[in-house]
């Protein structure tokens, strides 16, 4: 995901920057280190880490530096062109540029290129190339004119391809742009004519270009506002043919910056684009990352006090004039993951940028730019056209749902919840989910009479939420006695605190569930609720069938089946003995024989089978049970003991318990006297020491 | 293939002594193996896990620590006072040195290998330098007043944590003063107990210290401020052993009642880089008490009472999960403790310090396959041979092997100075004939002698080198077999033809025509269409060697779980052919059994089996030794509850 770090500024005071604004910054043989050329006559060597100047050069009053200071890689030298026809080179060394070694060359440069790895080259404004070491060798030598006329170089740029070096540069004329490539290896000049496509009218306010394997791919940004790629091939496939060969541009990104304003644009990497330029006609200028793939905004910067429509990118720095001061941003692109690619809106909250458009084409990809490099210009426009009204902008929408929750009826958040939660989850699901349950918690505790249940119920059913994301959800349900949605809590959290849990389980026990049978009855049926219970059910139907056969406290369960799923539910949660024993103590010694008398009647039915298990569908485990007839006699025996109905339920537990002691050591017993047998079956073996046997190999 | 009248030998009484420490060494994948009886054995991890080196013991020297320092060099330190380097070319103890602080119960080198603690009795930690010849005596730290029973170093070396009884001490190397002293809690589950002894201690890089104990807990304190910061309970006896990877990510602990548990460190949700320390995982692969554990960068080690050699590979740092990522049990030396008298039908046994001569019974009956047949002969305990010492020649009194010649004339003998002898025996008295000299430039010993029936030939083995041939006849050395990557496990020079034949580590199996200084035509078909998968995959290496009388065809080989007569003249099995059927062939047409047959004829029916030979054409004797008999003459182990817990 791309992402603009804490941006910092490279000069306390104003670069004495021209209206114009910089002339260049330029990389420099040392990493971290880059030069700055102004407007005026002052070319700054910076060292952008420790934000401080390293160097700084000035040419005479009078001369004006005309094309931005460049490093030679190959020597550390500094190259710079002042009045456009008088070269400098200086080192680090060199105090004046005055005294400094300079060449008079016979025509007007455009710019000084310098990349590492090769050696720089000087374009000339009539669109010759000439490489330094050869130019500074004869300075006097004759350029040609290559460009025609009226034709003013817009913009160059100079690569490597495979190792080596080529340019290009675009030239304008009466409104129309040629695209050259100029390669050294084979010292072929190629000419494009850049077609605009529909937009014809509109100027082109800024290029960038990358590398795409076998293509330049030129980006252009118009004043429509629009990013539009041209795809240059950098090796012509048949140059004499066709004098001329057009490339086309297709769009890119639509409607990026208003385009009324100075606009400049600058690619990352494969799938990034920075632009800078203001959002809208009257808002500030921004720095924005989009992502050309997805076509979504990455990252946006508001950048209020007004830029001078430059921008510089290398290695892991923005470089812009943000104000009168050089400001650089750090932009990290890390791994995108898809669903961070669909990215955010900047303005998602007011609903008059909905223009701005933002929708996913997932045929935007490389592959498919290539085919459209010489014909067809207007097909992907006209694709694109289709594509568009059928994709709906995408709701910003857990925002629009907390607001909807502050004001809206029960009704009517319930049918946007559910809405909302139709759509697609994002890995932050989770946290979306919680905060809407917190939201609609809130407006409970204000609003007494609001209790979206409905809602509530089906944000747990989303098997997403805890306690932990959503505290208070279940005080509430205790607050309204609603069981249905306790159960569900208890079922669903994994981190109920003891005391919620024990709050839960003194409900259960309470003359509440009873008062409310019929309802949740209803209940059940309307919200798919489970009654889990069938086992008990089961148990019912069966011990009536037979209930001869036992003895009659044991035989039939003490709690009606509605209350024996709460139980379940209170069975099966998470618990630490040490917290939840305290809080047993407080419910009353009347519920407590109530939940052992069941406890019991539980582990009486897992006695019943082999496996010691109980029927139906996630029924406790007999440790669970186990586990709490002991929490329950530890955290009240005292109370216990006195009340006479407890009674006979306690002494059947002792006797069942000292009949356990009893079955464990006689199987201790019996283990002794197997091994005692073992031992004597040993013996036996290992009296035949020796024998004399036959044996056959086949 | 035939039928055999086998001789099923249980006698033997050979108990290996319980395991008491074990050393890994991680460059050159070797792990040291000490025995409570003061053997030392070294195990090459990469040549199949075979036993490649052997140190006898002695009564005297109970080894209590052992550890390899820089160079590849071992030491050991015991209850006797000494600590003891040994020489691993020659197979001998190189020297020993008393450290005069009465016995000494552990002993660590430090992280570069260049210095060696001991902690002995009289509580006292001294610190040794290990120069390239010897070890110097260098300091005292400061006294404790109990025993120091665990060291170990900080990985930086500066400081080093010393368990005794109940407490732990954190020294500073430079000062040798105790910086913190750790309590220890004697209380265990809230029985107070009499003492607690810390077992093991292990100092990690971040400073924290994790100590074992005799309560049963796993600790770990934090060394800057002398804390206790978390304990584990994890065992309701002792804990007696720890050991760290070296990335310090993960560490394992071994239990009186038989328990490992690897502890792991891990992350304490995911993609948080909070971590702690978790008892992962719980292995029971012993019985009694695990003494010594050893954490190698892909498996965990650990040995015990029950005198079994366990090394357990983690399945999650194993990249190819092949048969070597199985878990390997070592309980028999992997050399031939029995000799055996064809003619006289003599069994040989070899203890640590005594041998024991039987006569084997015999039968007059004869019978079918799977028939035990009634004994007119039991076997005859002869005579039980004591160690004496008495003169012997200079170059008998550190032999490494000892062999006779077929007819009793000449005895072999390979000394610990890589040089063979040849006596000749008289009535009574003997005669040093000649002595081939060690290779020059080589001290290796040679631990495998095979000499040929006829007596012209004698083949000799090292653990790395390759195989020497010497002429008898003419005292001088006729060839050597090209080395291979893998130890020899096995050497035999086959009657009338002269063929030697030569198992390795790597359950290959090479024939060498000596005569025509050549591998035979049978080894290199062999070679050409390699050994069935699951003959590779057997973990115990092949231990004896022999031949049929009759058939010249015939080669047998055993290992500690199968036996196997080759006939070479049948063809080879290939992947796709059953190597082993338990099953005798049942209804087949001779046809059928005729086309399956293979040269391989394999019989696991005698296990473990240590010894196997041919005594005539239709005699084996088989030299068995059940675990559930050296189980019986162990100490009982710690009695837990199966019911009522």
């Amino acid at each position: 995901m791309a992402a603009l770090e804490e941006e910092f500024t490279l000069s306390a005071v104003p670069l004495g920057a021209g209206p114009d604004g910089l002339l260049g910054v330029e990389q420099c043989d040392k990493t971290d280190q880059f030069l700055i050329t102004d407007g005026g006559r002052t070319v700054i060597l910076y060292k952008v880490s420790d934000q401080k100047p390293l160097g700084s050069w000035s040419v005479k009053q009078g001369q004006v530096i005309t094309c931005p200071a460049v490093c030679n890689f190959q020597t550390g030298e500094y190259i710079v062109v002042h009045d456009s026809k008088v070269l400098r080179l200086w080192t680090n060394e060199d105090v004046n540029l005055d005294k400094v070694f300079k060449a008079t060359l016979s025509a007007e440069v455009y710019r000084i290129h310098s990349i590492p790895g090769t050696e720089p080259l000087v374009l000339f404004k009539e669109g010759a190339v000439r490489g330094l070491e050869a130019l500074l060798a004869e300075p006097q030598q004759k350029i040609e004119t290559v460009i025609s006329d009226e034709e003013v170089i817009k913009w160059t740029k100079f690569f490597m391809v495979f190792r080596h070096p080529a340019l290009i540069f675009i030239t304008e004329k009466h409104g129309n742009y040629f695209a050259y490539v100029q390669k050294f290896n084979s010292s072929v000049l190629s000419k494009y004519t850049l077609l605009l496509g529909q937009e014809e009218n509109f100027v082109i306010q800024s290029f960038t270009a990358s590398l795409d394997r076998k293509f330049i791919s030129l980006l252009s940004l118009s004043s429509d506002g629009c990013i539009y790629e041209t795809l240059i091939p950098i090796h012509p496939s048949d140059p004499e043919k066709n004098q001329q060969p057009r490339v086309v541009r297709s769009l890119l990104l639509k409607t990026v910056v208003s385009g009324n304003a100075r606009n400049a644009l600058s690619v990352l990497d494969q799938d990034h684009v920075a632009v800078l330029g203001p959002p809208l006609p009257a808002s500030k200028e921004c720095l924005s990352i989009w992502n050309t793939k997805f076509q979504t905004l990455q990252v946006s910067k508001e950048l209020p006090q007004g830029t001078s429509g430059q921008l510089w990118y290398y290695g892991e720095h923005l470089f812009m004039l943000h104000g009168k001061i050089l400001t650089v941003i750090p932009y990290k692109c890390e791994m995108s993951s898809l669903a961070g690619a669909l990215g955010k809106l900047k303005h998602g909250q007011d609903s008059g940028t909905q223009t701005m458009p933002h929708f996913v084409n997932w045929e935007t990809s490389q592959g498919y730019g290539l085919e459209s490099k010489n014909s067809e210009p207007s097909k992907r426009i006209l694709r694109r056209r289709t594509i568009e009204p059928s994709v709906q902008p995408e709701v910003p929408a857990s925002q629009q749902l907390l607001s909807i929750i502050k004001k809206d009826s029960e009704k009517h958040i319930e049918i946007e919840l559910r809405k909302f939660l139709a759509t697609k989850r994002t890995p932050d699901f989770h946290t979306v989910i919680g905060d809407i349950a917190i939201g609609l918690l809130e407006r409970c505790k204000t609003e007494p009479s609001f209790y979206p249940r409905n809602s509530l119920m089906q944000l747990i059913q989303m098997h997403v939420l805890s306690y932990s994301l959503c505290p208070g959800l279940m005080e509430v349900a205790l607050e309204k006695t609603d069981i249905q949605m306790l159960q569900l809590c208890l079922q669903q959290f994994p981190d109920i605190p003891e005391a919620v849990t024990c709050a839960c389980l003194k409900m259960f026990l309470s003359d509440a569930v009873q008062d409310e049978k019929m309802e949740e009855q209803m209940g059940i049926l309307q919200n798919g609720f489970n009654p889990e219970e069938d086992n008990c059910d089961n148990c019912d139907k069966e011990l009536s069938k037979k209930p001869q056969k036992t003895v009659e406290e044991t035989t039939s369960c003490p709690v009606i089946p509605k209350r024996a799923a709460l139980l379940n539910a209170v069975l099966h949660s998470a618990y630490s003995e040490s917290f939840l024993l305290p809080h047993l103590k407080d419910i009353p010694a009347q519920h407590i024989t109530l939940f052992l008398q069941y406890l019991y009647f539980l582990y009486l039915k897992c006695n019943e089978n082999a496996t010691m298990t109980l029927p139906g569908i996630h029924p406790p485990t007999l440790n669970q049970i186990m586990d709490w007839i002991c929490l329950l006699l530890d955290a009240n025996f005292t109370v216990l003991v006195m009340i006479p109905e407890a009674k006979s339920l306690l002494l059947s537990l002792y006797k069942f318990v000292k009949s356990q002691i009893c079955i464990c050591s006689e199987l201790n017993k019996i283990e002794v006297s197997f091994r005692e047998l073992k031992k004597l079956n040993q013996e036996k073996n290992n009296r035949e020491l020796y024998s004399i046997e036959v044996l056959e190999l086949f | 293939m035939g039928e055999f009248k086998v001789h099923r030998v249980r006698f033997f009484n050979y108990v290996p002594s319980g395991i008491r420490c074990v050393a890994y060494n991680n460059q050159s994948n070797r792990l040291a193996v000490s025995r409570t009886d003061g053997t030392v054995e070294i195990y090459n991890l990469s040549a199949n896990y075979f036993q490649e080196k052997f140190f006898p013991g002695h009564e005297s020297r109970a080894t209590e620590a052992l550890c390899w320092a820089k160079g590849q060099r071992l030491f050991s330190a015991g209850l006797n006072g000494e600590i003891i380097e040994y020489d691993l070319q020659a197979l001998d103890i190189k020297y020993s040195m008393d450290a005069f602080g009465g016995p000494i119960w552990s002993m660590a080198a430090s992280p570069s290998g260049s210095q060696l603690l001991v902690g002995c009795e009289d509580g006292s930690v001294k610190l040794f330098q290990i120069n390239p010849d010897k070890i110097q005596f260098e300091r005292n730290f400061d006294r404790q007043k109990s025993r120091i029973l665990s060291l170990s170093w900080h990985p930086s070396g500066t400081h080093i944590a010393a368990g005794s009884i109940d407490y732990i001490s954190v020294f500073d190397i430079k000062s040798g003063s105790a910086v913190h002293k750790m309590l220890v809690d004697r209380q265990y589950m809230g029985v107070s107990k009499r003492k607690c002894i810390i077992w093991g201690v292990a100092f990690l890089s971040d400073g924290t210290v994790i100590s074992v104990d005799s309560a049963g807990k796993v600790q770990f304190w934090d060394s800057a401020t002398g804390t206790l910061v978390k304990t584990h309970l994890v065992a309701n006896a002792d804990v007696q052993s720890i050991a760290v990877s070296d990335q310090e990510d993960s560490f394992v602990v071994g239990t009186a009642e038989g328990t490992v548990f690897h502890f792991q460190l891990v992350s304490v949700t995911s993609n948080s880089s909070e971590k702690q320390w978790v008892r992962t995982k719980p292995f029971q692969h012993h019985t009694h008490d695990v003494r010594t554990v050893a954490h190698s960068p892909t498996a965990l080690i650990s040995g015990g009472t029950d005198t079994h050699l366990v090394i357990r590979p983690l399945m999650e740092k194993v990249e190819v999960k092949n048969y070597d990522a199985a878990l390997r049990k070592i309980t028999f030396p992997h050399r031939r403790l029995i000799s055996c008298s064809k003619k006289r039908q003599l069994l040989l046994f070899q203890f640590s310090h005594h041998l024991d001569l039987w006569r084997l019974g015999s039968t007059v009956a004869t019978g079918k396959h799977g028939d035990t047949l009634p004994l007119s002969k039991d076997a005859d305990h002869l005579l039980q041979l004591k160690t004496k010492v008495s003169k012997m020649p200079a170059c008998l009194r550190s032999a490494v092997q000892i062999m006779f010649s077929e007819d009793s004339t000449k005895l072999f003998v390979a000394s610990n100075q890589g040089s063979l002898h040849i006596l000749r025996l008289l009535e009574g008295s003997f005669k040093h004939l000649h002595t081939f000299q060690a290779q020059s430039g080589t001290v290796e010993s040679m631990c495998l002698l095979a000499v040929s029936p006829d007596g012209n030939w004698l083949a000799a083995s090292g653990t790395s080198a390759g195989v020497h041939v010497y002429s008898v006849k003419r005292l001088k050395l006729h060839c050597t077999v090209p080395a291979y990557n893998f130890p020899v496990t096995a050497l035999a020079i086959a009657p009338k033809t002269n063929n030697l034949v030569i198992a390795h580590s790597d359950q290959q199996i090479f024939e060498y025509s000596i005569p025509d200084k050549q591998y035979t035509e049978w080894s290199r078909a062999i070679q050409k269409q390699g050994f069935h998968h699951h003959w590779l995959q057997r973990d115990t290496p092949i231990t004896h060697i022999g031949f049929h009388p009759k058939r010249p065809a015939h080669i047998l080989l055993h290992d500690a779980y199968m036996f196997c007569i080759i006939d070479k003249s049948l063809p080879l099995p290939n992947d796709k052919t059953l190597l082993y059927n338990p099953l005798p062939p049942t209804n087949e047409s001779d046809v059928i059994r005729r086309r399956t047959a293979h040269a391989f004829k394999i019989s696991k029916k005698y296990k473990p089996l240590l010894f196997m030979d041919l005594l005539d054409e239709g005699t084996l004797v088989a030299v068995e030794r059940p675990l559930d008999d050296i189980i019986a003459q162990l100490p009982p182990p710690i009695k837990k509850k199966k019911f009522g817990t």
